[in-house]
């Protein structure tokens, strides 16, 4: 009977402890805050009980993963004061003991090691899930081994010196052949003006009446 | 034919086409997409058009005929025409030369800083629109989270400025291999004079008008490009009273169409002389202003759509700051319902409200941020970039646009130095032309290599503001007094007529004698006083300055005052010298004295013959 009382008791009361434990501003606690809407648009999900369920399994996974020594459950996870935002704060109790709660910096450290993995649970962000008091993880930069606006110089300064060389040669060659030219057309132009003056006496000739074949006008 | 056994014959353009847009590259430059739309925006807009347009008639039309037609009829380089016209104005030519030297040291520096903002737009991401993390990748750079990505990309990874122009800084090597490309290409380009100009400029005289109506059609189609638009043409007729609209607008029409330069006249000088050049100019100065003005429709909606962008992201941050303090379902307030939301929840909870610190977002603020020259090509258009679907295109197309704008100039600037040095027959026989062009591109290189230290900028914003300016407008004076008083409107009419085929109308003889040096005498008296009323300091970008991002405002050193007052003044002190030194002359050698009244006579080049014909005095 005693026993019969102890347990109603007891299951009375659990959830009334774990209220206790999760409060807003609670020390060992943090606070979530969901913008699904922002991050999906037309695709956003609902968010429901079972999207919560999600969330506290999530979480005793990334405990689990951090903490490989012990085996965290849905129910170490306690929500409280969920909001239409939609925000929550939780905390994280430990399997041993359920009155006692994880601290924060652990807490943290997990959060901060899954992040990744939580986020994509959600189809979410750093940005879209944010966990108030953990700082998201700066993306680490790209850094190519060479900077891509060399390769874009190196392929335009090789252009530019490559045209520069085939002028330069090319000039010089207009000008060689242009000297060898002068030197045989002077001897041509000489050749041909003596030519012209030759062939320009015989076309530049007056005609010579005397040769003409009139004499069927004088005939008479 | 006679000439051509006495020495090299005077190089010629391919066809007209290749001259024509030689001229009007050279007149288009960057200062028509990023000068004249700033202008029309602080000036009332279509307003601003009006006198603009009564410049460009009275003024720049008056001064491009001129020098084309003098350059045509004579025949030679700045100096050589300034020479034939009076040899005591030999100086004029001297000035151009200097003035289009020291132009293209800046000029091409900026060429070379768009040369490195195309290089690094083949990036994804575009490098400018994150901040890189600092050493030990907990955060990022501070500079860069105070301002803006885009600003610290343009003073810490372009330019490594540095806080105040005593500090020199050292040579930013990335800066000196863009100049040097810059200068290379340039030299490309001019290996074989005005036959690789002429082939050059088909591309680099057409190609922003292709990417100007790319970035139009694009633009037009941008959230916030109508607002943009209106506010740029919205004529505001009151600033019409301001006498400083006119200035700006005498002064934008003169130093847009690039007269006085010395460029224009070596261009014309290797025409035919039988070539209708008052059709010429009425193109070229056309031409430029239309394209200034087609210009500034993309810009605006570009800068529409960028204050429009930032307009929302101001709002989503406030509605961000609402939601998140009253836990208001995610995307319940929105940009359309956000006064209401606000109105209701100011009502109710005052306190909290006024605690969240939320900015005030108004789009005519964001409208009113306008900036022209390096600031709007390099920090406002490139953020507009960033926000625009497809950004590396956009980022490349608009800077090799600004690069070919930029290097028809150089042509220009180049040609006015050049064709001066070959008609004094100060090139020896035995070096070839290449070696010679080679020689002046790595020359101006070195001593462009100041602009390439931390504190660059701040010299090419002194360059800029002093030796582009003052010396032109003097120049240009002397310019138009000596053609139609010294040489007289009588004589220039006939040479007009002997090449149009008929003499100018009464409208040129009156702008040539009257108008335009009235309006230059007036204009440069103005500039010179607003120059001198203006407190003598430059912003300095300081990221230790207590209200960091905002530039700090230092005076010159008396140092860099005194190189100021030297810039303005050793280009036009050239005019004096040479006058005097004639004088000089004259006054010891009279025996000189018909050579110096006759020679070198503008009529003996009416055979085409290079030599000048003493002719006695009948």
């Amino acid at each position: 009977m005693l026993v019969r009382i102890l347990v109603l008791l007891y299951l009375a009361g659990a959830p009334a402890l774990a209220q206790t434990l999760c409060q807003p501003n609670a020390s060992n606690g943090y606070r979530v805050r969901i913008s699904i809407k922002t991050a999906l648009g037309n695709q956003a999900y609902e968010w429901n009980e079972n999207e919560m369920f999600l969330f506290r399994a999530t979480m005793a996974f990334a405990m689990r993963r951090c903490y490989k020594t012990e085996t965290y459950n849905v129910d170490n996870i306690i929500v409280c004061n969920q909001t239409l935002r939609v925000s929550f704060w939780f905390v994280v109790t430990s399997p041993e003991n359920s009155t006692m709660l994880i601290p924060k910096a652990d807490v943290e450290k997990a959060v901060s090691m899954s992040r990744h993995r939580i986020n994509n649970a959600f189809l979410l962000t750093d940005r879209t899930l944010e966990f108030l008091g953990i700082h998201p993880t700066l993306a680490e930069p790209v850094n190519p081994d060479t900077p891509p606006w060399l390769i874009v110089f190196g392929v335009v300064i090789g252009a530019v010196f490559a045209g520069i060389i085939a002028l330069l040669v090319s000039s010089l060659l207009q000008k060689r052949r242009k000297e060898k030219g002068m030197m045989e057309d002077g001897q041509d132009e000489e050749d041909m003006q003596v030519k012209g003056v030759e062939n320009g006496n015989v076309l530049d000739g007056i005609y010579n009446r005397g040769f003409t074949d009139d004499d069927r006008f004088t005939k008479l | 034919m006679e000439d051509s056994k006495v020495g090299e014959e005077r190089p010629k353009w391919n066809n007209k086409t290749e001259y024509l847009l030689t001229c009007i590259g050279f007149a288009v430059g960057v200062g028509n997409v990023w000068r004249f739309p700033y202008l029309c925006q602080i000036y009332g807009g279509g307003a601003f058009l009006i006198p603009y347009l009564i410049a460009l008639v009275f003024q720049g039309l008056p001064l491009l005929y001129l020098e084309l037609a003098i350059g045509q009829r004579l025949r030679m380089g700045s100096i050589g025409v300034w020479n034939s016209i009076s040899p005591y104005l030999g100086g004029v030519g001297v000035a151009s030369m200097v003035v289009s030297f020291c132009v293209s040291l800046f000029y091409n520096t900026i060429v070379a800083w768009v040369l490195w903002y195309l290089f690094n737009s083949f990036q994804e991401p575009l490098p400018w629109s994150q901040c890189p993390l600092n050493h030990n990748n907990t955060g990022y750079v501070e500079e860069c989270v105070e301002s803006t990505p885009v600003n610290y990309f343009w003073y810490r990874q372009t330019l490594n400025i540095t806080p105040n122009m005593e500090t020199s800084g050292s040579l930013q090597w990335w800066m000196v291999v863009s100049l040097a490309t810059a200068w290379s290409i340039v030299y490309i380009c001019f290996i074989r004079g005005i036959e690789t100009i002429g082939k050059a400029v088909y591309i680099t005289a057409t190609f922003p008008y292709l990417v100007l109506t790319i970035f139009l059609v694009r633009a037009l189609t941008l959230p916030g490009a109508y607002e943009g638009l209106i506010y740029l043409f919205t004529p505001d007729w009151e600033i019409l009273k301001n006498p400083q609209v006119w200035l700006d607008a005498a002064t934008q029409i003169f130093f847009s169409l690039s007269v006085a330069f010395g460029g224009l006249i070596s261009f014309s000088s290797y025409n035919s002389q039988k070539n209708n050049c008052e059709r010429d100019a009425v193109l070229v100065g056309v031409i430029n202003s239309a394209t200034s003005i087609y210009a500034s429709i993309p810009i605006f909606a570009i800068l529409g759509f960028k204050a429009h962008t930032n307009y929302v992201t101001c709002l989503n941050g406030n509605i961000l700051a609402l939601t998140n303090e009253f836990d208001i379902s995610d995307m319940n307030i929105t940009v359309e319902n956000y006064e209401q939301w606000f109105d209701s929840l100011n009502g109710t909870h005052p306190s909290r409200v006024s605690d969240l610190n939320l900015k005030t977002c108004d789009l005519q603020t964001f409208l009113d941020q306008s900036a022209s020259g390096t600031g709007l090509a390099f920090i406002v258009f490139t953020e507009a970039v960033i926000s625009m679907p497809g950004s590396q295109v956009w980022a490349v197309l608009f800077f090799i646009m600004l690069f070919s704008l930029g290097l028809s100039s150089m042509f220009g600037n180049l040609e006015g130095i050049l064709t001066p040095l070959h008609d004094l027959k100060l090139v020896p026989k035995w070096m070839p032309n290449e070696l010679f062009t080679a020689i002046i591109c790595l020359l101006s290189f070195l001593m462009a290599l100041i602009f390439c230290l931390g504190s660059g900028n701040y010299w090419l914003e002194i360059f800029n503001s002093h030796v582009g300016s003052v010396p032109l407008l003097i120049i240009a004076f002397f310019e138009i007094i000596a053609v139609a008083h010294i040489y007289g409107i009588g004589r220039f009419s006939d040479d007009l007529e002997f090449m149009t085929g008929h003499r100018p109308n009464i409208f040129w003889k009156v702008c040539w004698l009257v108008i335009s040096p009235l309006m230059l005498f007036v204009v440069l008296v103005a500039y010179v006083v607003a120059q001198a009323q203006t407190h003598h300091t430059y912003a300095a970008w300081n990221p230790d300055y207590v209200n960091f991002p905002d530039t700090e405002v230092l005076p010159y050193p008396d140092w860099v005052f005194a190189i100021c007052v030297l810039l303005s003044s050793v280009p036009v002190i050239s005019i004096p010298l040479v006058a005097i030194y004639r004088l000089v002359c004259c006054m010891s050698g009279r025996h000189s004295e018909d050579r110096l009244h006759n020679d070198p006579n503008p009529y003996a080049n009416e055979v085409q013959s290079q030599k000048h014909v003493p002719v006695p005095i009948a």
